[in-house]
């Protein structure tokens, strides 16, 4: 298995997909999400429920969606909605997963794609901005994280909250009115997994991915993460993963 | 005082506590009172026929300054005979609900737009919007409030039901909300903070459909985006529409009618009105095009070459079609010969 060749994105893309479960409810954003729920349906999910903001649920991911309102994404669905019925279930509770990314973290898990810069009205880089990234992280009762890692991502100080992690930690979500029990539960980098501290909410490692060392990690995060003494490892792609990302779903080389 | 009074004579006084409140202009604010007057006396109730050209559309509906908001976004159903329209005719000073691709990033490209209620502007797997990113950065957009996409959502869906705010649960704790020109509150039944978003009524709202009468009764094939929101939020609306059928069409399936005709001012005919956009059943969207607009937007001489290739330097949609190509245009349709 170690002889098999693979790029950084595939790695990125299965890791995820292996968190994608079965009949679970997955809120699913532009671009490494979308390739990881459809290679998560042709591998260990096939009832993967997905969701996109613009009213797709339940499609078929036969092929990559290229916009989070575009047709594949309700291909075969079980329903064509609209926004505010999407947004309406997440608000009640229904959507257990939400998969998001961004330009810079914190140690809390909030997340930057706002701006780069320190004021708002004169950013040295205007970024896309929320979308849905805000309403996910609000209201999801789990979201998980996909970004590379680095440390002008993982930072200290982000310079825009876009989407809530923990906010400034235990309680904060609560106290700012979010929805009980929800928040940030993984983060999925080339590097490796990371989770959050039960009590204190801040950033810890899981797993490293082949070849990466704890120290790898330290090094490219720009905050003190929580090294526990049991770490895991993750395994590469397997070949069949890396067969069906290749040949079905990123066979146009968006992505891969 | 920072908050609002319920009166209950005689008996005791509650106060619907605000606990604080963002800072971004509201650019549009909310008159429900003069809405429901507006929607008595300029929105005719009569079955008229509202067929007209894009340009009687526009030059007729639209004024220099106003708010305005185009659905569903620059790729997807979007009305982009009608955006390229609205730059023809040089509009400078709109202020816009941002939601949007490719069509956000035109209307900046052609220095159209003062004012942004902002959620997501981007080219999503082309990453950034490099025109909207110039006219931030270098100033052009004077004011930008940001919003998440279920607030803007929200905040049509808050006017569509005819009441000036709506509560929600999102944006709450973040700088999202800091910059936004939402509130915080105190719930008065729960005692839970809640973030009221401010109902959104756009002077001029934009929609592409697949099929319409000449009413303005429409029906969407697909994801309906929020295309049934902004329709009520709308103090004019400008359809367009990929064919124009006849009433018996919409009356065979009424269920189907996502947009009544009382809401509509205009109905536009326009076959792939979406493109380079798609069209859910009828056709794919024009990736060469997008890409290749993607591309041009890194530099700005290239951004302007296009737009008189594409807009200026064209008269009009049908015009438009003709560039693109019938052959071309034949390959995008779903289920046409691919090439």
């Amino acid at each position: 298995m170690n002889d098999v060749k693979y790029n950084p994105n595939e790695l990125l893309i299965s890791i995820a997909s292996r968190l994608m479960e079965d009949n679970a409810t997955c809120f699913i954003g532009t671009g490494i999400p979308m390739l990881a729920a459809s290679l998560a349906q042709k591998m260990h999910a096939p009832n993967l429920i997905s969701i996109f903001e613009f009213g797709g649920i339940g499609a078929q991911l036969e092929k990559l969606p290229l916009a989070v309102g575009d047709m594949r994404t309700f291909n075969k669905g079980l329903v064509a909605a609209g926004i505010c019925d999407i947004m309406e279930a997440g608000q009640c509770g229904f959507v257990e997963y939400g998969f998001l990314g961004g330009a810079q973290i914190d140690m809390y898990g909030n997340l930057n794609s706002t701006i780069i810069g320190d004021d708002h009205d004169k950013p040295k880089v205007r970024l896309p901005g929320s979308g849905g990234g805000n309403d996910v992280g609000s209201t999801c009762w789990k979201t998980i994280i996909i970004m590379q890692h680095g440390k002008r991502r993982f930072m200290p100080k982000i310079d825009f909250i876009t989407t809530p992690g923990y906010l400034s930690g235990p309680g904060a979500r609560e106290e700012a009115g979010l929805p009980p029990n929800t928040g940030p539960y993984r983060v999925v980098t080339d590097l490796c997994t990371l989770g959050f501290d039960e009590t204190s909410k801040r950033m810890k490692l899981l797993a490293l991915n082949p070849g990466i060392t704890i120290n790898d990690v330290v090094e490219n995060t720009g905050f003190e993460l929580i090294i526990p003494e049991d770490i895991k490892k993750n395994d590469v792609p397997s070949s069949e993963e890396l067969r069906i990302l290749r040949e079905e779903v990123d066979q146009d080389k968006y992505y891969i | 005082m920072n908050s609002i009074m319920f009166k209950f004579p005689n008996i005791f006084e509650e106060i619907m506590k605000v606990i604080s409140s963002g800072i971004g202009e509201l650019i549009q604010p909310p008159d429900m009172n003069a809405f429901r007057e507006w929607n008595r006396t300029q929105k005719p109730k009569a079955l008229i026929d509202k067929r007209m050209s894009e340009k009687e559309a526009v030059s007729m509906y639209l004024q220099d300054g106003q708010y305005i908001g185009v659905e569903l976004y620059g790729t997807v159903r979007a009305p982009m005979s009608l955006v390229r329209e609205i730059i023809r005719q040089g509009y400078k000073n709109l202020n816009c609900a941002g939601q949007g691709v490719y069509e956000s990033d035109l209307l900046a490209a052609a220095n159209t737009v003062k004012k942004l209620d902002w959620t997501y502007i981007g080219f999503e797997v082309y990453g950034l919007s490099n025109s909207v990113r110039r006219a931030v950065e270098g100033g052009y957009v004077k004011k930008v409030v940001e919003w998440s996409n279920a607030a803007l959502s929200w905040r049509f869906k808050a006017a569509a039901m005819g009441v000036p705010f709506i509560p929600t649960r999102v944006m709450l704790g973040t700088d999202t909300y800091k910059y936004s020109a939402a509130k915080v509150v105190e719930c008065p039944f729960t005692g839970e903070k809640l973030c009221l978003l401010p109902a959104l009524i756009l002077d001029v709202g934009f929609i592409h459909v697949h099929r319409a009468d000449k009413y303005g009764n429409c029906q969407i094939d697909g994801i309906s985006g929020f295309a049934a929101e902004m329709a009520r939020a709308s103090k004019r609306l400008i359809i367009s529409t990929e064919e124009i059928v006849d009433e018996d069409v919409i009356r065979s399936q009424p269920d189907r009618t996502i947009i009544p005709y009382y809401l509509v001012d205009a109905v536009v005919e326009a076959p792939f009105g979406s493109h380079p956009g798609e069209m859910t059943g009828l056709y794919e969207r024009d990736e060469k095009h997008i890409k290749s607009y993607a591309n041009d937007t890194k530099n700005i001489e290239q951004t302007n070459k296009y737009l008189n290739e594409w807009i200026y330097n064209i008269k009009d949609h049908d015009e438009y079609l003709k560039k693109v190509g019938d052959e071309r245009l034949q390959k995008l349709r779903i289920g046409g010969q691919k090439s």
